[in-house]
């Protein structure tokens, strides 16, 4: 029975936990954490049966409020007229991502979080927040694709400023809020553009309706700006090292894939919605300029910083950038049938480089705040010789520093390396600027580890506590498994993703049933 | 806390905006309003007392721990409902045209107005508008505390 | 012309907001941007449902059977409710501003970037 529900039970189990936290912890404070992680947990066992089910059976189509679940198109109708949350295999790729961080940030914080007070309303909005990116990730309507873009908004920045005794954090909060709302603004005025013109909000049927008119071009712009806004890709990346330095680590581990959701929302309407009626050459060069300008801007910028973990957060903004590159070279060729040749092996890379940027700069964000726990200072100049007494940390840095910057045998080698070489088949310049900016990221990597982890001991630390290492040991070890066997993971769910991005009759049939 | 003048046409008016608000609330599936609508005015009818009789007296009268308890029933009476339906779909009317509680058949085209029809929605308006009234309530209360402390610092 | 005033009305809104959002210093006038053009954009909803001569769709006691579409209506209260949520969070956090800063103007709250 709960096979036939899931993608309901997938959002709304996170939405009543979330609700139902702040009755639990006025009971008990461990009874609340052992509650937030089963959920996220069964949850974790939800979407990996999802999984199954969608890669074995195609498209799941799910309406919500109807007298069967898959009844899109009641009696007499010509359209569907309710919401209907549609499940292919990207959506199902991200999900995944998802909930594996988030059980992993509510791990982390059963330690990091113990002397903060508040602590309920903490797992309320973490609760929240996966909800919300859960329903940005499996819906196939507009508009819900909207509002839950702006649930995520509210609760990370809630999340960001999480800590009002400093006011630092209150700045960064005011910020964040301030261009995530405006970007969310900008996808609805397009919702609205698109509504005005074909009468319907469900992504297939506007897909199916679509022609390429000015009043389109204009909904496009505005559905680019606002979504590379919550990216954070260069033009609109000022939110990025304040909110990523001023949150909490099991905060900055969630933004990540908070990030990575907007990105897929992007690959949403770029390839489904408006598919291959748009001028793919134009839409394309400009997803490369992008990407190329997040690249570099987010590695220079990283260059001149000493507070750790706005380095990591400028480092976050470079990693955008290859995401948008490949699926730029992607869509650039999405008519011609250079596709088949290089284009689909560039956009495998990227999105596999989504799952693989997930894992290793969350692990890069919670080491940083292992050393933040533990010695209480931020700033680089302060720190020295950590290895001596935190000697897990320090391995757990080797091992995402090498990720980040694409050393063999780790995960960043391998997408990077797909990435590299079908790129360079679409114009040479574009790869060997991705080289470089690689060989850049390992110099700040190298630079951190030097200063922080090597050198004379300066200070007492504390002992990090059982559960911090073991998040990150979960991460190291997936980090190094995706780069030991990189064939089997993009065989298996990176493939059908691109797939299914690509073949958009598929995603209009499935709801408007041929 | 404000004049007299202020202070006695609120004593009058707080019962009637107490009302006007529940009354939006209940009549969402017929008339304009609805669960949010209804919150809203309710919650500045709280605002109204807030203002005239000054943060220290209301402090006693509106405790904040009862306020989050029922903006947490409302929230989960709302999820709760949702999930009810789970046997067909999720967020299925299970109760509309059955007969029981709301349960009258819809009347279609222009009518008077049947206050026991459209099933699951009139419950889901009331759990909308508790959690709406109690969370603005704490909004403005906790707005009224912190700006109180800064002025005394 | 007469028929897209409600057009270039939303649209001087949402420039006017952007404006006020990018050229003001005060950290209350930039939230007051914000809710100029969120404005804009849900009187941007509203017309896209006109029909001329028709009455608003409610029928309780109606005037008659031809009424403006109500979809657009209920994604404007759902636009509102959610600008309600996003300016409560804003001005708490500048609340806080002030607490710690003891300022509020935008070109001297810059600690962080130091």
């Amino acid at each position: 029975m709960i096979n036939e529900h899931l993608p309901a039970l997938v959002i709304g189990l996170p939405l009543l936990a979330a609700f139902a936290t702040p009755l639990v912890s006025k009971i008990n404070d461990k009874l609340r954490n052992i509650f937030v992680i089963g959920i996220l947990g069964i949850t974790l066992y939800l979407v990996y049966s999802l999984l199954c089910n969608v890669l074995n059976d195609g498209i799941f189509v799910y309406v919500m409020g109807a007298r069967s679940t898959g009844l899109t198109l009641p009696s007499g109708y010509k359209m569907p007229v309710r919401i209907i949350l549609e499940a292919d295999a990207m959506s199902v790729f991200m999900a995944i991502t998802t909930a594996v961080i988030s059980l992993i940030g509510a791990i982390y914080s059963w330690a990091f979080m113990d002397k903060e007070t508040g602590k309920d309303k903490f797992y309320t909005l973490l609760l929240i927040l996966t909800a919300g990116m859960f329903g940005m990730e499996l819906t196939g309507d507009m508009f819900n694709f909207f509002v839950f873009l702006e649930i995520t908004s509210i609760a990370a920045c809630g999340l960001v400023g999480f800590r009002i005794t400093r006011g630092e954090s209150s700045e960064a909060a005011f910020k964040t809020m301030v261009l995530y709302t405006l970007g969310a603004l900008f996808v609805l005025f397009a919702v609205g553009i698109l509504y005005g013109e074909y009468d319907a909000l469900n992504i297939a049927t506007l897909a199916s309706r679509i022609q390429y008119t000015m009043l389109d071009k204009i909904a496009l712009g505005l559905l680019l700006t606002g979504l590379a806004m919550k990216a954070g890709a260069v033009p609109m990346h000022m939110w990025v090292p304040d909110a990523y330095a001023e949150a909490p680590a099991p905060v900055s581990l969630v933004l990540v894939v908070n990030t990575q959701a907007g990105l897929y929302g992007l690959f949403r309407v770029l390839f489904s919605l408006y598919g291959a009626s748009l001028s793919t050459q134009t839409v394309g060069w400009i997803l490369i300029i992008l990407g190329v300008l997040s690249m570099f801007v987010g590695v220079t910028m990283a260059l001149i910083q000493d507070k750790l973990k706005r380095l990591i957060a400028y480092g976050a903004v470079s990693q955008i950038g290859y995401m948008l590159l490949g699926v730029g070279v992607g869509l650039a060729t999405l008519n011609t049938p250079a596709l088949q040749e290089y284009g689909m092996r560039a956009m495998e890379g990227s999105i596999f480089h989504v799952i693989n940027d997930a894992m290793y700069k969350g692990l890069l964000f919670l080491t940083a705040g292992a050393v933040i726990y533990c010695t209480g200072k931020r700033n680089l100049n302060e720190i020295s010789g950590l290895a001596h007494d935190m000697k897990f940390t320090s391995i757990f840095f080797i091992i995402g520093a090498g990720a980040i910057a694409g050393l063999p045998p780790f995960n960043g080698f391998a997408s990077k390396l797909i990435i590299y070489e079908s790129v360079y088949k679409f114009n040479p310049m574009l790869s060997v600027i991705a080289i470089l900016v690689s060989i850049l990221t390992l110099a700040i990597f190298v630079k951190i580890f030097q200063s922080a982890f090597l050198g004379p001991k300066l200070l007492d630390v504390k002992k990090e506590p059982r559960s911090m290492v073991l998040a990150m040991l979960v991460l190291s070890i997936i980090v190094i498994a995706f780069g030991l066997f990189p064939d089997v993971v993009v065989d298996k769910i990176v493939s059908p993703a691109v797939n299914a991005l690509i073949n958009r009759m598929d995603y209009i049939t499935a709801v408007l049933g041929g | 806390m404000m004049s007299k003048i202020v202070r006695t046409i609120t004593n009058i008016l707080y019962s009637s905006i107490l009302i006007f608000g529940f009354y939006i609330i209940m009549h969402g599936h017929l008339t304009p309003g609805g669960g949010f609508q209804g919150g809203a005015v309710v919650a500045s009818g709280i605002a109204l007392v807030l203002i005239a009789y000054g943060y220290d007296t209301v402090r006693n009268w509106f405790k904040k721990s009862n306020l989050s308890f029922l903006e947490s029933i409302g929230a989960l009476a709302f999820i709760g409902i949702a999930f009810l339906g789970i046997g067909t779909t999720f967020f299925y009317n299970f109760l509309a045209n059955s007969g029981g509680l709301f349960g009258d058949p819809t009347v279609i085209g222009i009518n008077p107005g049947n206050l026991d029809t459209s099933g699951v929605l009139p419950l889901m308006n009331w759990a909308v508008g508790l959690k709406v009234l109690a969370g603005l309530g704490s909004v403005v209360l906790l707005m009224a505390y912190g700006i109180r402390k800064g002025d005394e610092e | 012309m007469i028929d897209n005033l409600p057009f270039i009305a939303c649209a001087i809104l949402v420039i006017l907001g952007l404006y006020t959002l990018t050229f003001k210093r005060n950290l209350i006038k930039i939230v007051i941007g914000l809710n100029l053009v969120e404005s804009g954009v849900n009187l941007f909803l509203i017309t896209l449902g006109y029909k001329s001569n028709a009455v608003a769709p409610i029928y309780t006691m109606a005037a008659k059977e031809e009424m403006v579409l109500p979809t657009p209506q209920a994604l404007t209260l759902t636009s509102i409710v959610i600008g309600l949520a996003t300016t409560a969070l804003i001005l708490s956090f500048t609340i806080l501003i002030y607490k710690h800063y003891k300022t509020i103007d935008a070109s001297k709250v810059r600690r962080l970037r130091e």
